[in-house]
């Protein structure tokens, strides 16, 4: 029971607004020692597992290119584009783009999208300009407009990425899936796995649709 | 072969340029907590693999601490005018999107076709890394595309990548952290324990209780982990297996696919996901951390319902 400490202190942690590497470096050192480990072998087994995880922070090398282009307007393009789009609103544009995401997703391109590469420099300034134009005339988005409209934009790439990548059959939840079941000697195809993905993809985009035609209604009575 | 090395050494020389940059930018009160934060994740990119382990894990402490201290500022580096930018982009018009589409376009190409490249038999690119090394390449050709046609400053693309890393902060290696998280935890078998717990509190027999179970704590699970991949094998031994498909003759395909899909539920509700939840916060510098979670858990717990009842009359059709 006791190595359930690190979970308490992450519950914790969050709640009192410490510093999350903090919390989550605690959370470690907490779990190890209670396991039985010494010190020094859980701050050993904590660099180890760092160090194979590099991968997830290699995403940052985009960041001088999409900065380089916002030098050079590109966020001001995003939005005259959608700007000079007559029709585009909010809910519109990101349900176009929560269905690009999930086709592209279903086919294993989980990579071509993202917070860095697409939602940052596209498609968040693209919503904001879509908000812009549907509501009332001579309004302007205030903040709290923009915020939401923003973190709407988040969350659309990633219900999109979520609830279309498992249509695909060699992605790593599904091989997880498979080998998991394996071990106590289920044996499955991917492709068994992959199409019971499609119905929750289908109930995706429809709530998440409807969500966002919400959104626009919200903000054309604005 | 190219393979992970190679994208490291790179990751690694451009940490190292946002390290240099931050040290000598005198706007930044806290320019050496930057310049010393961003130069040990440069150090872990270039020569993490003759660090050690204990090396690695006291790196991954003295980033901590420097995170936690408080000792990270932010800089501002020199870069246009709202005015410019609107200048410029009327200017340059849509030709803009270009360098910008040449990185999906570049992973798109390259996830499908490096693997079928081959220098004498052997292939060129590791075929396991293909899209991660794709990514790097397109980042790559888009640089060399935007410093030819806009000829900005030398110095310009890290300026600019330096003022979007800080925006992002500490919070730009949170995600790699939770990862190690769960390593550690593995190995101290939290699994087991939660596993336990859950398979304790099922009614015998009762097969919705027991679906419920097992999708509400693949989700929950998932919102302590901040990651479905930890969740499933536990809810898969402690429920999954035992009383769904052994027990109560589930459908094995919908049970493992639609559980995993309740695991993704939590993923869109919790802080823990930090990739996907909090530093895009961070990225599109919004004022409230949880902004994007509160966004999604009006999607995430219909959702949520939807996937529990397609395993609960599927799974036993």
């Amino acid at each position: 029971m006791l190595v359930l400490s690190g979970i308490v202190i992450i519950v914790l942690g969050f709640m009192v607004r410490l510093n999350p590497l903090l919390v989550v470096t605690i959370a470690a050192l907490a779990t190890g020692i209670a396991a039985g480990l010494d010190p020094v072998a859980v701050v050993s087994a904590f660099g180890k597992a760092f160090n194979d995880n590099r991968y997830v922070s290699v995403v940052w090398i985009v960041l001088p290119v999409i900065g380089l282009l916002e030098r050079y307007g590109l966020q001001q393009r995003a939005r005259t584009l959608i700007a000079d789009l007559r029709g585009a609103t909010v809910g519109r544009l990101l349900i176009v783009y929560l269905i690009a995401r999930q086709i592209a997703a279903a086919l294993g391109l989980t990579s071509i999208a993202g917070h860095a590469q697409t939602v940052r420099p596209l498609v968040a300034p693209m919503a904001e300009a879509a908000a812009e134009a549907q509501m009332q005339t001579g309004r302007t988005a205030d903040e709290e407009t923009r915020e939401e409209v923003k973190a709407m934009a988040a969350a659309t790439d990633n219900v999109g990425l979520f609830f279309g990548e498992d249509i695909f059959i060699a992605i790593a939840s599904i091989l997880l899936i498979k080998s998991t079941f394996e071990t106590y000697g289920i044996t499955l195809a991917p492709i068994e796995l992959s199409v019971w993905a499609i119905p929750t993809a289908i109930a995706a985009l429809l709530i998440h649709g409807a969500r966002l035609m919400l959104l626009d209604r919200r903000l054309g009575a604005r | 072969m190219i393979g992970l090395p190679a994208l490291y050494t790179f990751a690694g020389l451009v940490f190292a340029a946002f390290a240099l940059g931050s040290l000598r930018d005198r706007s930044n009160a806290r320019r050496l907590g930057n310049a010393a934060f961003w130069g040990l994740l440069s150090l872990s990119f270039l020569a993490g693999d003759r660090l050690g382990d204990l090396g690695n894990g006291v790196l991954v402490l003295c980033l901590v601490g420097l995170a936690g201290a408080g000792a990270l500022g932010s800089g501002t580096p020199k870069t246009t005018s709202p005015e410019e930018r609107t200048a410029l982009s009327a200017r340059l018009g849509n030709r803009l999107f270009l360098p910008a589409l040449i990185i999906p376009v570049t992973a798109l190409v390259g996830t499908l076709a490096f693997k079928a490249i081959s220098v004498g038999g052997a292939p060129l690119f590791d075929p396991r890394q293909v899209t991660l090394l794709s990514l790097g390449i397109g980042v790559v050709l888009a640089l060399a595309v935007s410093m030819l046609w806009l000829r900005p400053p030398p110095l310009a693309p890290i300026e600019e990548g330096r003022r979007l890393i800080d925006s992002v902060g500490w919070a730009a290696v949170l995600p790699q952290m939770l990862a190690s998280l769960g390593a550690v935890f593995a190995l101290a078998g939290v699994g087991d324990v939660v596993g336990e717990i859950a398979g304790a509190i099922i009614p015998e027999g009762n097969r919705f209780a027991a679906v419920a179970v097992f999708a509400l704590g693949m989700a929950g699970f998932t919102m302590v982990m901040g990651n479905a991949f930890a969740a499933f094998p536990v809810m898969a031994a402690a429920i999954g297996v035992p009383v769904l498909i052994v027990g109560m003759g589930g459908d094995a395909a919908v049970i493992g696919a639609v559980g995993m899909l309740a695991g993704f539920c939590g993923t869109l509700m919790t802080p823990m996901a930090a990739n996907f939840n909090i530093v895009p916060a961070a990225l599109l510098e919004l004022k409230n951390r949880n902004g994007v979670i509160r966004a999604q858990i009006a999607t995430a717990l219909p959702l949520l319902a939807v996937n529990l009842v397609i395993i609960y009359i599927f799974a036993f059709r």
